[in-house]
Protein backbone atom coordinates (compact mmCIF):
# COMPACT_ATOMS: atom_id res chain seq x y z
CA UNK A 1 0.00 0.00 0.00
CA UNK A 2 1.40 3.41 -1.06
CA UNK A 3 1.12 5.87 2.05
CA UNK A 4 2.53 9.53 2.81
CA UNK A 5 4.70 9.17 6.13
CA UNK A 6 4.40 12.55 8.13
CA UNK A 7 6.90 12.67 10.61
CA UNK A 8 6.28 15.56 13.12
CA UNK A 9 8.77 14.57 16.01
CA UNK A 10 7.48 15.78 19.66
CA UNK A 11 4.33 17.79 19.44
CA UNK A 12 1.20 19.41 21.35
CA UNK A 13 -1.82 16.74 20.96
CA UNK A 14 -4.20 19.40 19.38
CA UNK A 15 -1.45 19.70 16.37
CA UNK A 16 -1.25 16.43 15.22
CA UNK A 17 -5.15 15.82 15.92
CA UNK A 18 -5.65 19.31 13.46
CA UNK A 19 -3.22 17.41 11.12
CA UNK A 20 -4.98 13.88 11.56
CA UNK A 21 -8.44 16.01 9.94
CA UNK A 22 -6.43 17.61 7.36
CA UNK A 23 -5.02 14.24 6.12
CA UNK A 24 -8.41 12.42 6.42
CA UNK A 25 -9.93 15.02 3.72
CA UNK A 26 -7.11 14.74 1.38
CA UNK A 27 -7.52 10.94 1.67
CA UNK A 28 -11.56 11.40 1.30
CA UNK A 29 -10.97 13.97 -1.71
CA UNK A 30 -8.68 11.65 -3.62
CA UNK A 31 -5.78 13.80 -3.39
CA UNK A 32 -4.04 11.09 -1.18
CA UNK A 33 -3.94 7.49 -0.89
CA UNK A 34 -3.01 7.30 2.30
CA UNK A 35 -0.85 8.52 5.22
CA UNK A 36 0.84 7.68 8.58
CA UNK A 37 1.72 10.29 11.16
CA UNK A 38 4.99 9.42 13.32
CA UNK A 39 4.89 11.55 16.74
CA UNK A 40 5.03 11.58 20.12
CA UNK A 41 3.21 13.89 22.29
CA UNK A 42 4.08 16.32 25.45
CA UNK A 43 1.96 14.91 28.53
CA UNK A 44 -1.69 14.19 27.75
CA UNK A 45 -4.86 12.81 28.76
CA UNK A 46 -7.22 11.85 25.97
CA UNK A 47 -11.10 10.75 26.63
CA UNK A 48 -12.63 8.67 23.87
CA UNK A 49 -16.25 8.13 23.15
CA UNK A 50 -16.36 5.32 25.68
CA UNK A 51 -14.90 7.62 28.32
CA UNK A 52 -15.65 7.66 31.85
CA UNK A 53 -14.90 10.54 33.59
CA UNK A 54 -14.04 8.81 36.46
CA UNK A 55 -10.97 7.18 35.41
CA UNK A 56 -9.19 10.60 35.78
CA UNK A 57 -7.59 9.87 39.22
CA UNK A 58 -6.16 13.53 39.44
CA UNK A 59 -8.42 16.72 39.44
CA UNK A 60 -8.55 18.32 36.17
CA UNK A 61 -6.74 21.64 37.58
CA UNK A 62 -4.10 19.60 39.49
CA UNK A 63 -3.26 17.83 36.43
CA UNK A 64 -3.14 21.36 34.20
CA UNK A 65 -0.93 22.42 36.81
CA UNK A 66 1.04 19.69 36.65
CA UNK A 67 1.68 20.34 32.19
CA UNK A 68 -0.74 17.94 31.22
CA UNK A 69 -3.83 18.59 28.89
CA UNK A 70 -6.86 17.18 28.51
CA UNK A 71 -8.63 16.49 25.42
CA UNK A 72 -12.02 14.56 24.49
CA UNK A 73 -11.88 13.21 21.44
CA UNK A 74 -13.76 11.11 18.50
CA UNK A 75 -11.94 7.87 18.83
CA UNK A 76 -12.79 4.42 20.18
CA UNK A 77 -12.03 3.99 23.64
CA UNK A 78 -11.90 5.22 27.26
CA UNK A 79 -9.41 7.22 28.95
CA UNK A 80 -5.29 7.04 27.83
CA UNK A 81 -2.51 9.01 28.66
CA UNK A 82 0.76 9.64 25.94
CA UNK A 83 3.80 11.18 26.84
CA UNK A 84 7.22 11.86 25.36
CA UNK A 85 8.49 8.32 26.23
CA UNK A 86 5.95 6.95 23.56
CA UNK A 87 6.37 6.50 19.71
CA UNK A 88 2.12 7.42 18.36
CA UNK A 89 1.31 6.12 14.61
CA UNK A 90 -1.92 7.11 13.42
CA UNK A 91 -3.05 5.32 10.23
CA UNK A 92 -4.82 7.26 7.59
CA UNK A 93 -5.73 4.88 5.69
CA UNK A 94 -8.60 4.20 3.12
CA UNK A 95 -10.37 0.92 3.95
CA UNK A 96 -12.38 1.68 1.19
CA UNK A 97 -9.47 0.07 -1.11
CA UNK A 98 -8.78 -2.93 0.83
CA UNK A 99 -11.51 -4.70 3.66
CA UNK A 100 -13.76 -2.66 5.39
CA UNK A 101 -13.29 -4.37 8.56
CA UNK A 102 -13.14 -2.83 11.76
CA UNK A 103 -11.71 -5.91 13.70
CA UNK A 104 -10.01 -7.01 11.15
CA UNK A 105 -7.85 -3.48 10.77
CA UNK A 106 -7.92 -3.61 14.89
CA UNK A 107 -6.09 -6.74 14.55
CA UNK A 108 -4.07 -5.75 11.86
CA UNK A 109 -2.57 -2.84 14.18
CA UNK A 110 -1.96 -5.07 16.89
CA UNK A 111 0.03 -7.32 14.40
CA UNK A 112 1.81 -4.65 13.28
CA UNK A 113 2.97 -3.83 17.41
CA UNK A 114 3.71 -7.20 17.75
CA UNK A 115 5.81 -7.39 14.67
CA UNK A 116 7.85 -4.75 16.14
CA UNK A 117 8.45 -5.63 19.91
CA UNK A 118 9.17 -9.25 18.06
CA UNK A 119 12.46 -7.94 16.74
CA UNK A 120 13.47 -6.94 19.46
CA UNK A 121 13.04 -10.68 20.94
CA UNK A 122 10.09 -9.57 22.91
CA UNK A 123 6.83 -12.26 22.51
CA UNK A 124 4.19 -9.73 22.95
CA UNK A 125 0.85 -11.15 22.63
CA UNK A 126 -2.93 -10.49 22.31
CA UNK A 127 -5.67 -10.57 25.07
CA UNK A 128 -8.99 -12.09 23.71
CA UNK A 129 -11.21 -9.05 24.21
CA UNK A 130 -9.04 -6.53 25.09
CA UNK A 131 -7.78 -4.40 21.96
CA UNK A 132 -4.18 -3.75 22.45
CA UNK A 133 -0.87 -5.54 23.09
CA UNK A 134 0.62 -7.28 26.23
CA UNK A 135 3.77 -8.77 27.37
CA UNK A 136 2.67 -11.34 30.05
CA UNK A 137 0.34 -9.53 32.17
CA UNK A 138 0.90 -5.80 31.22
CA UNK A 139 -0.20 -3.53 28.17
CA UNK A 140 2.53 -1.94 26.55
CA UNK A 141 0.84 -0.99 23.43
CA UNK A 142 -2.85 1.11 23.22
CA UNK A 143 -5.15 1.17 20.28
CA UNK A 144 -7.95 3.80 19.87
CA UNK A 145 -8.99 4.36 16.22
CA UNK A 146 -12.06 6.61 14.72
CA UNK A 147 -13.58 5.67 11.40
CA UNK A 148 -15.17 7.54 9.00
CA UNK A 149 -16.62 6.23 5.41
CA UNK A 150 -14.48 3.65 6.01
CA UNK A 151 -10.97 6.04 6.22
CA UNK A 152 -9.58 5.42 9.57
CA UNK A 153 -7.72 8.00 12.21
CA UNK A 154 -6.59 7.97 15.35
CA UNK A 155 -4.49 4.92 15.96
CA UNK A 156 -2.11 3.30 18.70
CA UNK A 157 1.09 3.98 21.22
CA UNK A 158 4.07 1.84 22.18
CA UNK A 159 5.27 2.82 25.61
CA UNK A 160 8.82 2.90 25.08
CA UNK A 161 10.69 4.81 27.58
CA UNK A 162 10.34 3.76 31.29
CA UNK A 163 10.02 7.58 32.64
CA UNK A 164 6.59 8.18 31.56
CA UNK A 165 4.94 5.01 32.91
CA UNK A 166 4.62 6.71 36.39
CA UNK A 167 2.07 9.39 34.83
CA UNK A 168 -0.11 6.35 34.14
CA UNK A 169 -1.21 6.39 38.00
CA UNK A 170 -2.81 9.61 37.10
CA UNK A 171 -5.80 7.52 35.06
CA UNK A 172 -7.29 4.23 35.06
CA UNK A 173 -6.14 2.88 31.51
CA UNK A 174 -8.89 1.88 29.56
CA UNK A 175 -11.18 2.05 32.22
CA UNK A 176 -9.96 -1.11 33.70
CA UNK A 177 -7.06 -1.58 36.47
CA UNK A 178 -3.86 -2.81 34.68
CA UNK A 179 -0.32 -2.56 34.73
CA UNK A 180 1.37 -0.79 32.04
CA UNK A 181 4.69 -1.59 30.64
CA UNK A 182 7.29 -0.31 28.21
CA UNK A 183 10.12 -1.83 25.78
CA UNK A 184 12.52 -0.18 28.58
CA UNK A 185 10.97 -2.00 31.14
CA UNK A 186 10.73 -5.35 29.70
CA UNK A 187 14.13 -4.77 28.22
CA UNK A 188 15.89 -3.46 31.10
CA UNK A 189 18.07 -1.30 28.78
CA UNK A 190 17.87 2.10 27.21
CA UNK A 191 15.96 2.36 23.28
CA UNK A 192 16.07 5.24 21.41
CA UNK A 193 12.80 6.73 19.77
CA UNK A 194 14.65 7.49 16.21
CA UNK A 195 15.20 4.00 16.23
CA UNK A 196 11.83 2.85 16.74
CA UNK A 197 10.36 5.12 14.48
CA UNK A 198 12.87 3.76 11.76
CA UNK A 199 11.45 0.26 12.73
CA UNK A 200 7.75 0.90 12.45
CA UNK A 201 8.33 2.67 9.16
CA UNK A 202 10.57 -0.51 8.44
CA UNK A 203 7.68 -2.79 9.47
CA UNK A 204 4.78 -1.00 8.22
CA UNK A 205 6.34 -0.76 4.69
CA UNK A 206 6.85 -4.95 4.51
CA UNK A 207 3.05 -4.89 4.97
CA UNK A 208 2.16 -2.75 2.68
CA UNK A 209 1.54 -5.61 0.53
CA UNK A 210 -0.23 -7.96 2.88
CA UNK A 211 -2.86 -5.70 4.10
CA UNK A 212 -3.55 -5.53 0.02
CA UNK A 213 -4.38 -9.58 0.65
CA UNK A 214 -6.30 -9.44 3.49
CA UNK A 215 -7.77 -13.43 3.32
CA UNK A 216 -4.50 -14.49 3.52
CA UNK A 217 -3.89 -12.05 6.24
CA UNK A 218 -6.87 -13.13 8.61
CA UNK A 219 -5.14 -16.76 8.20
CA UNK A 220 -1.90 -15.48 10.04
CA UNK A 221 -4.42 -13.73 13.15
CA UNK A 222 -6.35 -17.47 13.97
CA UNK B 1 -39.48 6.02 3.60
CA UNK B 2 -35.97 5.47 3.38
CA UNK B 3 -34.38 2.64 6.65
CA UNK B 4 -31.36 3.44 8.10
CA UNK B 5 -29.95 0.25 8.49
CA UNK B 6 -26.86 -0.80 10.41
CA UNK B 7 -24.57 -2.79 7.72
CA UNK B 8 -22.08 -5.50 8.00
CA UNK B 9 -18.86 -4.33 10.23
CA UNK B 10 -16.83 -6.72 9.82
CA UNK B 11 -16.41 -10.46 10.57
CA UNK B 12 -17.67 -11.50 13.96
CA UNK B 13 -19.05 -7.55 14.78
CA UNK B 14 -22.67 -8.40 15.96
CA UNK B 15 -23.39 -5.25 17.24
CA UNK B 16 -22.53 -1.80 18.22
CA UNK B 17 -23.47 1.45 20.19
CA UNK B 18 -25.05 4.48 19.23
CA UNK B 19 -22.73 7.27 20.47
CA UNK B 20 -24.38 10.25 18.66
CA UNK B 21 -26.79 11.42 16.03
CA UNK B 22 -26.41 14.52 14.23
CA UNK B 23 -29.24 15.37 14.03
CA UNK B 24 -32.81 15.35 16.11
CA UNK B 25 -35.83 14.08 14.92
CA UNK B 26 -37.87 16.14 12.20
CA UNK B 27 -34.32 18.03 10.82
CA UNK B 28 -33.38 17.56 7.39
CA UNK B 29 -30.72 15.78 6.33
CA UNK B 30 -29.06 14.97 3.02
CA UNK B 31 -27.88 11.97 1.58
CA UNK B 32 -24.54 10.98 2.14
CA UNK B 33 -24.32 13.95 5.16
CA UNK B 34 -22.86 11.80 8.96
CA UNK B 35 -26.24 10.93 10.52
CA UNK B 36 -25.17 8.56 13.36
CA UNK B 37 -21.71 7.65 14.73
CA UNK B 38 -21.63 4.33 16.98
CA UNK B 39 -18.84 2.43 18.75
CA UNK B 40 -17.88 -1.23 18.75
CA UNK B 41 -14.44 -2.36 20.33
CA UNK B 42 -12.02 0.41 20.49
CA UNK B 43 -13.46 1.88 17.31
CA UNK B 44 -16.26 4.77 16.41
CA UNK B 45 -17.69 4.94 12.82
CA UNK B 46 -20.15 6.81 11.35
CA UNK B 47 -23.00 5.77 9.26
CA UNK B 48 -24.11 8.61 6.25
CA UNK B 49 -27.48 9.12 5.88
CA UNK B 50 -29.05 6.89 2.76
CA UNK B 51 -31.45 9.38 1.57
CA UNK B 52 -32.38 12.89 1.26
CA UNK B 53 -35.41 14.02 3.67
CA UNK B 54 -36.69 14.69 6.96
CA UNK B 55 -35.11 12.14 10.01
CA UNK B 56 -38.64 11.04 11.23
CA UNK B 57 -38.06 8.66 13.96
CA UNK B 58 -35.25 7.71 15.55
CA UNK B 59 -35.38 4.04 17.11
CA UNK B 60 -32.15 3.97 19.19
CA UNK B 61 -30.81 6.49 20.84
CA UNK B 62 -27.51 7.57 22.15
CA UNK B 63 -26.24 4.32 24.84
CA UNK B 64 -28.64 1.80 23.10
CA UNK B 65 -27.04 -1.04 21.23
CA UNK B 66 -27.89 -1.97 17.89
CA UNK B 67 -27.46 -5.50 16.13
CA UNK B 68 -26.11 -5.93 12.76
CA UNK B 69 -29.07 -5.21 10.17
CA UNK B 70 -31.31 -3.63 12.33
CA UNK B 71 -32.86 0.03 11.54
CA UNK B 72 -31.68 2.76 13.60
CA UNK B 73 -34.24 5.53 12.19
CA UNK B 74 -36.44 6.48 9.01
CA UNK B 75 -35.84 9.33 6.35
CA UNK B 76 -39.15 10.52 5.01
CA UNK B 77 -38.09 11.58 1.66
CA UNK B 78 -41.38 13.20 1.18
Amino acid sequence: MEFEIFDLGLVDFKKSWNLQKEIFLKVKNGFLKSGLILCQHYPVITLGRSSNKKNILFPEEELKTRGIQIYEIERGGDVTYHGPGQMIAYPIFNLNFFKKDIHFFLRYLEEIVIDLLGDFGINAQRRIGLTGVWVEQKKIASIGIAIRNWITFHGLSINIKKEDLANFRFIRPCGMDIEMTSLETVLERDIEIADIKQNIRDTLSSNRGTLLQPKQRVSLLT
Amino acid sequence: MTKVILPELGEGITKATVSYWYFKEGEKVNEKEDLVELTTDKATFNLPSPASGILSEILFHEGDSVNVGEVLGMINEG
